[in-house]
């Protein structure tokens, strides 16, 4: 007999997913394209309905004879995911119709988006794990491709698709090994085997596979491409969203997995944390385009936030839940500025192009700003508290190295920050924008309210929560 | 805890920036953010002034409430914020005197940009109260994390203000000062962070007493260093300060001297010298032999300047020197000193700037070579530039002397050859600014364009009279503002001595 209570106590949103989303299915297949107009609609109502129930379901549970095991680290990260994934649906709308691609597909490869992560994070067994990275990362190619007549869009989804697939390769690979060393799937008793060179080495590669997935460096360069061709609504997505849950799951995956191997796996990640910073600081002084710079910009970010995990579990958890909280929030704040960026019908995405930002549409340009400062760690801004959790968790790992790159990275991200602050604020003022989405600039402007400002001064409340969330982690 | 449990402190800070939030939202509202060119921004003055005014006189009330005679901080006002981090106020006979000087010196800066200051005049004002929030936060604040907060948030506003206001070099210069005044932040950031970690509390009256160890210490010192050591500036991490200078607003140069330099000498007294003694008394000769390079070395650079704001910014590395000097020589005379001369080159400075901007606004160039004969044509100026050149050369009588014999005492009590080095850089100090004076003012005009220029007018006179008034009163009776100091010194020093 299966509980179902203990069941949807598990995992409650992803059978909310899972059946809106095969029900949309079903109805797309009837209505057809008379379903597109309220598809996005339906759409955020189911997403925001399966982070409802995240939160009903904070504490997780066991269901599926262990296949799947939830607590409130994970579930916490979903209910942030979905909410960010169902706004990112909203903004979506105007863009895609516009480019005369407001399909209902949109909808449903995004709920399915969704669906896989909160597999992944769900996931309790290699397995689960596998094939929730699988559904995500599937839906999440075609979305890059989504705009299927513009080569830019079919070029970042097809670069997306290989190097995605060899990623998924190693992920697969370095499960196999784990699996094969350890005879087990489980997550539990894995941790609880001894662990073979072999399965350090299943380890690493799966280490590899999934720094993939986060776009950590040295397996970063898809990002950028992707960022700058696929279609912004879903660049947003990737950014906030999809980055959340996999740097969570990511570390869920070390920490519930290879706990007992600690100081195998952390200096791994310190390396990534290091290199990633680097390079995604040096990377985007020299980029002009706006995506491609916020591309870089994340991976600097993925940086930061690896540096908690790279702390280890009982130091880090609770410093990458806040950063990743705030930073998604951020992230998805500063997409939605560039989907503000149209002019004469089209995209632009050269960063001159917001030249006297102030001038011509100062909310824009004054959110935008918080949401840089906030993002780069500069007091008084939320991300500044972001940046404090980071630098505490790296120095009480006795980190001191990771932090001293941190410094230098901050420094150097600076360079761009500023360009962007200062192209806003003293260049001469450019044409104003088309009429941007009520969606949009609602985005723009609450985002920045709340982790530019809201945080700074309710950090208290949000370190709470976060803390509640880390504490659901079994030591 | 006085005013009858009504957080002055708080008050006094955030008064301007919410007053900027006003502004701003008024502006919006009425859709005025157009005012680019069409007005003069007139309202949004007065506004500022007002905002800026009423933030003086709450300063005042603070002061009025504050007990000199007492050594300990007063007006705390306490609440969690995160964790151990707290949102805790106070001042002592240190800060008091520097927020007075904020509250005091913004007003000032404010006029003084009416009517130079002819574009986007909102942001303008807006950025000036911001900064003003956050100064005043640096000198209040009891909590380290929150000073840091303030201390770094100083930035934005004052980078706008060059990057938007400035000259043609604007962004280069916006960018050198971000860039070099971050880089020894985020070093402190961390030490901060460590010192967190390890005494459990940012609160900054337990660290004071928490004895870090002395290998420790010397990390710790090394990390404020870097950040206070670059706002100070001390010599060689001072070229930020010219540039700056330079393209900066004559506002800006007003509080970027006259307030922004004196945080850095108010870290070192507030957290280098009572939480790292003995890295402080380790570094002490290091410190003395860039203090003396930076009052030479500068000073003569200074002499050579053929722009008159770049001579000023120099001059000013060189009186930072003599801070350095005095709060290193760990004694009553040198901290006293110290402090004293932050306060009165406040004013000089400031006081310098404005007679700079004064010019600039009539002629539009800083070149000393295009003027000549000032005396004959503005004979107020020339009385006013005179007082503050000797003021900036330390004559006794004004505010500069006390500050300098001060310090050098302080030194020749622990360092001799240190007293001996920074007494040149009295003697130049007379080189440049007396040569500044000669050419500027006395002598034949030689540019045609001269035999026009007019007189200070009364606004620029509401400007520049209060300073004079300040540096002659503190120079003839220094005691008023050593008396405030006394307390807060002696508890420095007896910190120090694990007191």
């Amino acid at each position: 007999m299966l509980d179902y209570v203990a069941m949807f106590q598990a995992i409650g949103p992803e059978l909310w997913l899972a059946g809106a989303g095969l029900i949309s299915v079903l109805i797309g297949a009837i209505l057809k394209d008379a379903f597109n107009r309220i598809s996005f609609t339906y759409g955020a109502f189911v997403l925001f309905g399966a982070a409802g129930l995240a939160l009903v379901t904070l504490e997780g549970g066991e269901a599926f004879g262990g296949l799947v095991k939830t607590n409130t680290f994970v579930n916490a990260a979903k209910f942030i995911s979905y909410t960010l994934a169902g706004i990112t649906l909203m903004m979506s709308e105007g863009f895609l119709r516009r480019h005369q691609t407001a399909r209902y597909e949109y909808v449903l490869l995004m709920i399915f988006a969704c669906l896989g992560m909160g597999i992944f994070l769900s996931a309790a067994d290699l397995m689960t794990l596998y094939m929730g990275i699988e559904t995500l990362s599937l839906s999440s190619y075609v979305m890059a491709a989504f705009h299927r007549d513009s080569p830019r869009s079919a070029e970042a989804g097809l670069k997306y698709f290989v190097l995605g697939a060899l990623a998924s390769g190693m992920l697969l690979y370095g499960g196999s090994l784990v699996y094969g060393f350890s005879g087990t799937t489980n997550f539990e008793e894995i941790l609880a085997s001894e662990k073979s060179i072999g399965m350090l080495f299943g380890m690493v590669l799966m280490i590899v596979g999934l720094g993939f997935k986060i776009s950590a460096a040295p397996m970063h360069v898809w990002t950028p491409d992707v960022y700058e061709g696929a279609p912004t609504p879903v660049v947003a997505f990737f950014a906030s969203a999809s980055k959340m849950a996999t740097v969570i799951v990511f570390a869920n995956v070390l920490f519930t997995m290879f706990g007992d191997v600690e100081d195998q796996w952390r200096i791994i990640v310190a390396i990534m944390a290091g290199l990633s910073m680097l390079i995604g600081s040096f990377g985007a002084l020299t980029q002009t385009n706006i995506k491609r710079l916020l591309g870089y910009s994340s991976i600097a970010n993925i940086g930061y936030a690896l540096v908690p995990i790279a702390a280890g579990q009982e130091l880090g958890a609770n410093a990458l839940m806040l950063f990743m909280t705030i930073y998604a929030i951020s992230s998805l704040g500063l997409f939605a500025g560039v989907l503000a960026m149209r002019r004469r019908g089209g995209m632009v995405e050269n960063i001159d192009e917001l030249g006297g930002l102030i001038r011509t549409h100062p909310w824009l340009a004054v959110s935008l700003s918080i949401l840089i400062w906030s993002v780069a760690g500069l007091p008084p801004f939320g991300g500044f508290w972001g940046k404090w959790e980071v630098v505490r968790a790296g120095l009480s790992s006795g980190n001191l190295p990771i932090v001293i790159v941190l410094v230098i990275a901050s420094v150097v991200s600076l360079g761009y920050y500023l360009r962007l602050i200062k192209i806003m604020w003293a260049d001469e003022p450019k044409a104003a924008f088309e009429p941007i989405d009520k969606s949009v600039i609602l985005t723009v402007v609450v985002s920045a309210l709340l982790a530019g400002v809201a945080f700074l001064f309710f950090i208290a409340r949000l370190g709470e929560w976060t803390g509640q969330a880390a504490a659901g982690l079994t030591p | 805890m006085n005013m009858g449990g009504f957080p002055i402190l708080s008050a006094v800070t955030f008064l301007p920036l919410i007053g900027a939030l006003i502004i701003m939202f008024v502006q919006m509202a009425t859709g005025g953010n157009a005012s680019d060119t069409k007005s003069e921004g007139g309202p949004v003055f007065m506004a500022g002034i007002i905002i800026t005014g009423a933030t003086f006189f709450a300063s005042l009330a603070a002061f009025f409430s504050f007990d000199a005679s007492q050594s300990g901080y007063q007006l705390i006002e306490e609440m969690t914020w995160y964790g151990n981090v707290q949102y805790k106020l106070g001042v002592d006979g240190l800060s008091m005197p520097l927020i007075l000087l904020t509250t005091f010196l913004t007003p000032i800066c404010i006029l003084a940009s009416w009517g130079s200051i002819k574009t986007r005049v909102t942001e303008y004002v807006v950025a000036f109260l911001v900064l003003e929030t956050f100064m005043i936060g640096v000198f209040a604040a009891l909590d380290i994390v929150l000073f840091y907060i303030f201390f770094e948030a100083g930035l934005i506003p004052m980078f706008l203000m060059i990057g938007i206001w400035g000259g043609a070099d604007r962004v280069y210069a916006s960018f050198k000062f971000f860039l070099y005044t971050l880089l020894g932040s985020l070093f402190m950031l961390v030490a901060v962070v460590y010192m967190f970690q390890t005494a459990g509390s940012s609160d900054i009256e337990v660290l004071e007493t928490y004895a870090f160890a002395p290998g420790v210490q010397t990390w710790l010192w090394l990390a404020f260093a870097a950040s206070f050591a670059v706002k100070l500036p001390m010599w060689p991490v001072h070229t930020w300060l010219p540039d700056a200078h330079v393209q900066a607003p004559t506002a800006g140069s007003v509080v970027l001297a006259g307030i922004l330099l004196k945080m850095g000498g108010y870290g070192f007294l507030r957290f280098s010298l009572p939480m790292f003694p003995d890295a402080s008394m380790l570094f002490q000769p290091a410190m003395f032999a860039l203090a003396v390079i930076a009052i030479i070395y500068t000073s003569l650079v200074a002499w050579r300047q053929t722009d008159m704001k770049k001579l000023i910014a120099y001059s000013s590395v060189a009186h930072m020197g003599f801070v350095t000097l005095g709060i290193f020589a760990f004694n009553e005379a040198g901290i006293q000193g110290a402090v004293f001369q932050m306060v009165s080159h406040g004013l000089i400075s400031a006081a310098l700037f404005l007679i700079v901007g004064v010019v600039y606004d009539r002629m539009h160039t800083r070149e000393i070579a295009a003027y000549g004969g000032l005396v004959g044509r503005m004979p107020v100026f020339a009385v006013l530039f005179m007082l503050f050149t000797m003021a900036n050369v330390g004559l006794p009588g004004t505010s500069g002397f006390v500050g300098e014999i001060l310090t050098m005492v302080g030194a020749f009590q622990v360092k001799t050859w240190a007293a001996f080095g920074a007494a040149f850089g009295v003697i130049f100090s007379a080189v440049y600014m007396l040569t500044l004076y000669r050419r500027t003012v006395f002598g034949e005009i030689t540019n045609d364009k001269l035999l026009t220029i007019k007189d200070v007018n009364a606004k620029e006179l509401i400007c520049i009279v209060p300073l004079a008034l300040l540096t002659l009163l503190f120079g003839i009776a220094p005691q008023l503002l050593l008396n405030m100091t006394e307390g807060a010194t002696l508890r420095i020093i007896s910190l120090m001595a694990g007191g």
